[in-house]
């Protein structure tokens, strides 16, 4: 057990530091949404980028800073990042998900025409994978794509397609084989929002905002050249995109600074001029979430060492995603609670505290906790990846 | 950066797994159940010949000189096979009063005899964490009086280390004149504890006491406790799964239920985020003194909790015959009920926690 990052790592600190320190006012205000980022926001991307805190282990000839993978690093960026509240490096599907997938699996071609503009943030992607039939079962998806000459013709729909209103382009899974079973009848393919026949509608949510939007597809022309791997591949194809979304979920930081504004709320709010944290059950609640979260920074730490070595954590990685989004879900639910009657408050309503924040989170965090493979489905792999447990029997198709 | 156990470790983890494969299998913990307030002499020699009582003891002494990450693991494997030793006071909560504030000649005269598993010792500070039936000891002109509940390793001791009300620490002899000692018998038949009632019993105060020496000591027990609940958690999630995997019902294995299945899942996912916990938790022991208080309320209060889950969730999923004496599962369930209450519950440590934050008064 050694906690400390050592000479090398403390040197590249030093190096992260003098960095933030020189250009920290160049960062634009506010962390930017996952959609189309701000001209500055594209600025600082560059800047990022050039100097490896950005696309940082992206070979340089496809628009990457081209350093060596290491866990450490990056890690130390993040943390140094994050102690600045210097917003860190574009963050969105397109850089999560479609390059890895690309760097992995795509053409010279394709990699050499969309990384770059992707992880400078010039071109923004959606994911079309879940449809209104397909969510736990991705795999028995039902948009079409049948072959015309040199195009497939795409006809479906798709769903909780987060910033498609945005986007210039899709990664979309289509089947490709309807005769074959259903993992081998899908390809993955890559094409414009601004194609003939695509209809993107919101779909708003619970929290009365559209986090999402449902997508239309009505004899849309796509080149069959724009397939990124194999016909009849792409769930494998999708598979390696996957696994970079579950990596993403499960931030001990961000729950950390949540959990720091829901004190900060506890010593603020008052009943019968009463702090919250002088409540005791509040109080008792709060230090049980305190708890849990710093099992789960400390396994965010075993997961860290894991990853530096090289080596499958096994079960510790597999509970991040149903322990995180519970935990968050419960920071939210606390703060609700302390809030009361003011705790349903909404929109923008005299009172209404932290922008509704809490409000707004108690209700989105639900929507992770279902997204990205729900708890049950978790549970489904923990139990049988993790624990050896049998499947449950399979219906063929 | 290494947030891992190091080779070292996983083998004396290892180690200590054999020996209690071994030496202490189901069929001996009941023996040893039938017998509570007695030592097991031989389990504790053959535990002694690896080491265990001297852990944390320096070398100078007879010891090993290891950390408390070291003890914690071994409690662990202790709490896995629900082993009837004397740990928690003799090997850890002693020796660390007697190197925290004994004389040279006190340590001297008893770390080496606890290294070689020669003694065993009580510990009796359950009254600085919470008083009740107006127990509570009085030190005055080297005399103790009055009275300690569930004094931990009570059984056979040589010699106990009793806290008075004023953040003194004491050795006390078994025959003293002047002190009494009833068993309290408790749902867990594999380790003992007891009441010590004192009238005017001769008392060797250890020099160097303060509130942060008990305090300390107190912090150790709390770890082990809770890595024994890890322990003891982590076999009973392993026997589900092995249950559900053999029991039959409606033409299929159980563990093929989701419903089941899910139960197991659940268990392993809020045990396994535990681990890390409690490796840091025993790691602050050892390296990080500003975090370590703090941590030990965390890992004693959050292992209680999850404890808890797993223990009744793991007898669930073995039905019937979890609530049978035919498996011997209960061994499991109550050591992990016993570890809960034991230094205080969860409520009264995270008052503990919400105070050493500012947070109450």
């Amino acid at each position: 057990m050694d906690l400390a990052y050592g000479p090398q790592y403390e040197a590249f600190r030093d190096e992260v530091r003098a960095f933030l320190t020189k250009h920290k006012n160049q960062a634009p205000k506010g962390l930017g949404a996952a959609g189309r980022p701000s001209p500055e926001a594209c600025a600082w991307q560059q800047l990022l980028i050039e100097n490896g805190y950005a696309a940082r282990t992206i070979p340089k000839d496809y628009g990457g800073y081209g350093a060596k993978p290491d866990i450490l690093e990056s890690r130390i960026i993040a943390e140094e990042f994050s102690a600045t509240r210097v917003p860190s490096a574009l963050q969105n599907q397109g850089i999560s998900m479609l390059v890895p997938t690309l760097l992995e699996l795509g053409t010279e071609e394709q990699k050499k025409k969309w990384v770059k503009p992707t992880l400078r943030g010039e071109v923004v992607w959606c994911q079309g994978y879940s449809e209104p039939g397909s969510g736990s079962d991705l795999a028995s998806l039902q948009t079409k794509a049948t072959v015309d000459g040199d195009d497939f013709v795409i006809n479906g729909q798709k769903i909780w397609t987060s910033t498609a209103h945005e986007a210039d382009m899709i990664f979309c899974l289509v089947r490709t084989e309807p005769d074959k079973p259903k993992h081998e009848g899908i390809s993955y393919v890559i094409f414009s929002m601004k194609t003939p026949g695509i209809e993107v509608r919101p779909l708003t949510t619970m929290t009365g905002h559209a986090e999402f939007n449902e997508v239309f597809f009505t004899d849309v022309r796509v080149p069959k050249t724009q397939i990124v791997g194999q016909r009849g591949q792409g769930w494998f194809v999708a598979n390696a995109t996957l696994k970079y979304e579950r990596g993403m979920l499960g931030d001990p930081a961000a729950m950390e600074t949540r959990f720091q504004a829901l004190v900060d709320l506890m010593r603020e709010e008052t009943v019968d001029g009463q702090r919250a944290m002088d409540n005791p059950i509040f109080r008792d609640r709060l230090i049980r979430l305190q708890a849990e979260l710093a099992a789960m920074k400390f396994n965010g730490l075993r997961l860290l060492t894991s990853a530096s070595k090289g080596e499958d954590p096994g079960l510790a990685r597999l509970i991040v995603k149903l322990q995180s989004c519970e935990l968050t879900h419960q920071l939210s639910a606390l703060a609700i609670d302390v809030m009361g009657e003011f705790g349903i408050l909404y929109d923008d309503s005299p009172y209404l505290r932290s922008h509704g924040s809490w409000q707004w989170g108690y209700m989105f965090q639900l929507g992770l906790i279902i997204g990205g493979g729900t708890a049950q489905i978790q549970k489904n792999i923990i139990s049988e990846r993790g624990l050896g447990m049998p499947r449950e029997p399979k219906q063929a198709k | 950066m290494e947030f891992a156990l190091s080779e070292e470790q996983r083998m004396l983890q290892d180690s200590v797994r054999r020996f209690l494969e071994q030496n202490a299998p189901l069929d001996k913990v009941r023996l040893a159940a039938a017998n509570t307030h007695t030592v097991q002499r031989s389990l504790w020699a053959g535990a002694s010949e690896m080491g265990i009582p001297g852990m944390l003891i320096p070398e100078d002494f007879g010891g090993m000189g290891l950390g408390f990450l070291d003890a914690a693991i071994v409690y662990e494997m202790v709490g896995r096979h629900v082993a009837p030793l004397p740990f928690v006071g003799t090997a850890v909560m002693a020796p660390l009063a007697l190197m925290l504030a004994g004389s040279e000649v006190q340590q001297e005269k008893w770390l080496p005899k606890i290294a070689a598993g020669e003694i065993v010792v009580g510990v009796a500070v359950t009254e600085k964490i919470g008083i009740r039936e107006d127990a509570g000891v009085k030190a005055q002109k080297g005399t103790l009086t009055g009275k300690s509940l569930f004094v931990i390793d009570w059984a056979e001791a040589d010699l106990y280390i009793v806290a008075d009300s004023d953040h003194g620490l004491h050795l006390v002899l078994p025959d003293a004149k002047g002190l009494s000692r009833r068993a309290l018998n408790t749902i867990d038949k594999t380790r003992s504890v007891g009441e010590l009632v004192f009238d005017q019993v001769a008392a060797e105060p250890l020099p160097r006491s303060s509130a942060e020496v008990v305090a300390a000591v107190i912090d150790a027990g709390r770890v082990m406790l809770a890595a024994d609940t890890l322990g003891a958690g982590q076999m009973m999630i392993e026997k589900a799964v092995a249950y559900a995997g053999e029991r039959k019902q409606f033409g299929r294995v159980i563990g093929s239920f989701q419903a089941v299945k899910h139960l197991c899942a659940e268990m392993a996912a809020a045990l396994e985020a535990s681990r890390s916990l409690v490796w840091y938790a025993a790691h602050a022991l050892d390296e990080v003194p500003g975090d370590s208080r703090l941590m030990a309320c965390h890992a004693k209060s959050h292992l209680s909790e999850v404890g808890r889950f797993v223990a009744r969730t793991a007898t669930e999923v073995h039905g019937g015959m979890g609530f049978t004496d035919l498996l011997g599962l209960h061994y499991w369930f109550k050591r992990i009920g016993f570890d809960r209450q034991l230094l205080g519950g969860p409520e009264l440590v995270r008052l503990e926690a919400a105070r050493l934050q500012g947070w109450a008064a």
